[in-house]
């Protein structure tokens, strides 16, 4: 599904490399999880991935599905199948949740060459999709995000990831400010979206989310590069020795 | 020549030869109106309230029409009552039946001599909102109006009234005058839209007794190249209320200033505007509230777009004299600049002489949010789509400001008419 080969990234404004060479393989239907310590690349590696501006690749390359990531347009990764759910998802005035939703569902079938989707279907769906995550009619009206709990935004990101319906989902930091009820809701809503043909990238600090989001593969990231990769013992590892042992063995 | 008798030569130059002979119920109020005007002249770029603003286009000679974008009907859905002024000129043929208007209504080119109160009203605003700062384009208008109407409301009118302005004529020079008073616990929606003409200059002057309310909804979106000057003065007794909002666009410069004065207590008058203004045109709200009554409330929300070095212009005064005591006074401007060129020049003022009250005013000028941008992107909204609804999302928020639902659909869907059509 992803395949990132020898990526190298530093800032574009000042001369600092963030990512030094990281490679990664995540087979169609695997969750992958990426732990490391704060400033190790994690968020750099899904930010550059969908397209954010700001960053530049020194070397390597990002496949989705064959296809170069790296020279598309973040919508045109988006339509792609890349979905990106933010560590902190943007507040945007003016523009009503459901107006949001639509828009972008619209935008994607309309680049991948469908027809748009009926006023009546959408409603239908996003109505049941938010039921699903507890997010209400009030919320679906409010502009985005704007007045949001941290639990709201983050459920508002996983409703955005079940309309579009992704096929390589990155989520950064999902479970940072979440309460565990709220940690619970929002795992249930990517476990049902699990599938054979879709892939996760969950980008955490904690092995809490892992618990309920099981991986098949761990990565531990480091100095912009993957330092170890295992199973889910991996996780259970780090939470109990902490990142030093770890980085240890690589110096 | 020093700078007032620069300003009295261009006013000489204007008005050319002779003076015009003022006859009928307005004859008075004229040439009051004429004799202010003579004592103060044109503008001038160095008085103060025209620093940001050059008055020049003004005054200069008058311009062909601009490209003309029809739209459907404001407020069609409320079955609006309409008088049409084409050039200027009322268009029977297209207005609806005067006398369906209830009330009393006159033209200013017919009034009847009966109408003591439009003799009252004509001019009387207007000359009370020449302190302290002259406003010599509104007393120009006094004088020399070509045609306006005259209504007098009583009781709650359902149906709005719509006056709808058509410029068919280059070169046309358009001044038109409208009065509205309200009686006690009176209720009217009065709607504007069109082009006035190549040059135009519009007063309403409104005059709100205890308790009632007058709702305003204005779109100039329609003409590509038009001056326009407008003024609307406004007297709120006690309880009254005064909501107006006003829609810009294309216009070559565009002007509009709102003069309202709060005389009675726990009156509220919310002045809201959204522009968007292409280089190189010139955009200003200059708008001033005077808090007179007790715990009265004024809000003023305005939104500029601006692109290609487009300039936008915000005075906005609030004066709470002593007397004003539990005032609560609000101002926001804020500008959205979508190009290194572009500027927005914000003054904001407020001056209190009462020791309870609340006032705040905020005034910003950014560029598109990029994580917005980012974040609408990532989910698969092209760049351009995606600026557009921030736009949009921008200029909406002062929508919110109408109170009717469905003029605020049809205003939302006039800005994004003036969104296709300025390529955002």
């Amino acid at each position: 599904m992803l395949e990132i080969k020898n990526l190298h990234v530093k800032l574009q404004e000042e001369d600092k490399v963030i990512l030094r060479g990281v490679n990664l393989h995540i087979g169609s239907g695997e969750v992958h999880a990426i732990m490391g310590p704060n400033g190790s690349g994690k968020s750099t590696l899904s930010y550059v991935l969908a397209g954010r501006e700001g960053y530049e690749v020194t070397a390597g390359s990002a496949l989705l599905q064959g296809e170069e990531l790296l020279e598309m347009e973040p919508e045109t990764r988006a339509a792609a199948g890349l979905f990106l759910a933010f560590q902190y998802p943007v507040e945007i005035p003016g523009v009503g949740n459901m107006t949001f939703l639509r828009t972008a569902v619209n935008a994607q079938r309309k680049a991948r060459g469908e027809a748009e989707i009926s006023s009546g279907d959408f409603l239908k769906l996003v109505r049941e999709r938010a039921n699903t995550l507890k997010i209400d009619a009030d919320m679906l009206k409010r502009p985005v995000n704007m007045g949001f709990s941290g639990g709201e935004k983050k459920r508002n990101e996983i409703l955005q990831m079940a309309m579009l319906e992704p096929k390589m989902c990155i989520l950064d930091e999902t479970d940072s400010g979440l309460d565990v009820d709220a940690m619970k809701l929002v795992s249930e809503g990517v476990n049902a979206l699990r599938d054979a043909g879709r892939s996760f990238l969950v980008i955490t600090h904690y092995q809490r989310l892992l618990d309920h989001i099981t991986p098949d593969v761990v990565h531990i990231m480091a100095a912009g590069r993957i330092i170890k990769t295992g199973g889910p013992e991996l996780a259970l590892e780090v939470e109990n020795n902490g990142y030093a042992d770890l980085l240890a063995e690589v110096e | 020549m020093s700078a007032p008798q620069k300003n009295r030569a261009d006013l000489a130059v204007r008005l050319g030869g002779d003076l015009p002979v003022f006859a009928g119920f307005t004859q008075t109020a004229r040439a009051r109106a004429m004799a202010r005007l003579q004592a103060v002249g044109l503008p001038h770029s160095r008085d103060e309230y025209w620093r940001y603003t050059a008055p020049d286009l003004l005054n200069g000679a008058v311009p062909n029409l601009g490209a003309q974008h029809p739209q459907g009907q404001l407020g069609a859905k409320l079955n609006p009552l309409v008088l049409t002024f084409c050039d200027g000129v009322f268009d029977a043929a297209a207005s609806s039946d005067l006398a369906l208007l209830g009330g009393k209504i006159a033209l200013l080119s017919n009034a009847n001599t009966d109408l003591h109160f439009a003799q009252d009203i004509y001019g009387s605003l207007e000359e009370r909102g020449q302190t302290p700062v002259a406003r010599p384009f509104a007393a120009l208008n006094t004088a020399l109006a070509q045609e306006g109407v005259i209504l007098h409301i009583k009781g709650k009118i359902a149906r709005p009234i719509l006056l709808n302005y058509v410029a068919k004529a280059d070169l046309s020079d358009v001044i038109l005058h409208h009065c509205i008073k309200l009686d006690a616990g009176a209720e009217v929606t009065i709607l504007e839209q069109g082009s006035l003409g190549a040059r135009g200059n519009l007063v309403i002057e409104a005059d709100l007794a205890t308790g009632s309310a007058l709702h305003h909804i204005r779109s100039q979106t329609s003409d590509d190249a038009a001056l326009a000057v407008t003024h609307l003065f406004a007297c709120l007794h006690a309880n009254a209320a005064l909501k107006s909002f006003t829609l810009s666009a294309h216009g070559r410069l565009i002007r509009n200033e709102a003069v309202i004065e709060l005389v009675g207590d726990h009156a509220s008058a919310h002045v809201a505007g959204a522009s968007l203004t292409d280089g190189p045109d010139h955009h200003d709200d200059t708008v001033f509230i005077t808090h007179q009554g007790r715990a009265c409330e004024s809000r003023q929300v305005y939104k500029n777009v601006l692109k290609n070095g487009a300039v936008g212009v915000f005075q906005g005064k609030i004066l709470v004299r002593q007397t004003a005591q539990k005032t609560d006074g609000y101002q926001i401007s804020q500008s959205l600049l979508l190009d290194g060129d572009s500027q927005f020049l914000a003054k904001p003022e407020l001056e209190i002489y009462a020791d309870d009250v609340k006032c705040s005013h905020g005034s910003t000028a950014g560029a598109i949010d990029d994580t917005a941008l980012f974040y609408l992107q990532s989910r698969g909204v092209p760049r351009a789509q995606a600026q557009a609804l921030l736009v949009l999302a921008f200029m909406a928020e002062a929508v919110e400001e109408i109170s009717s639902p469905d003029l605020a659909e049809d205003m939302r869907a006039q800005v994004e008419a003036v969104l296709q059509r300025s390529r955002l």
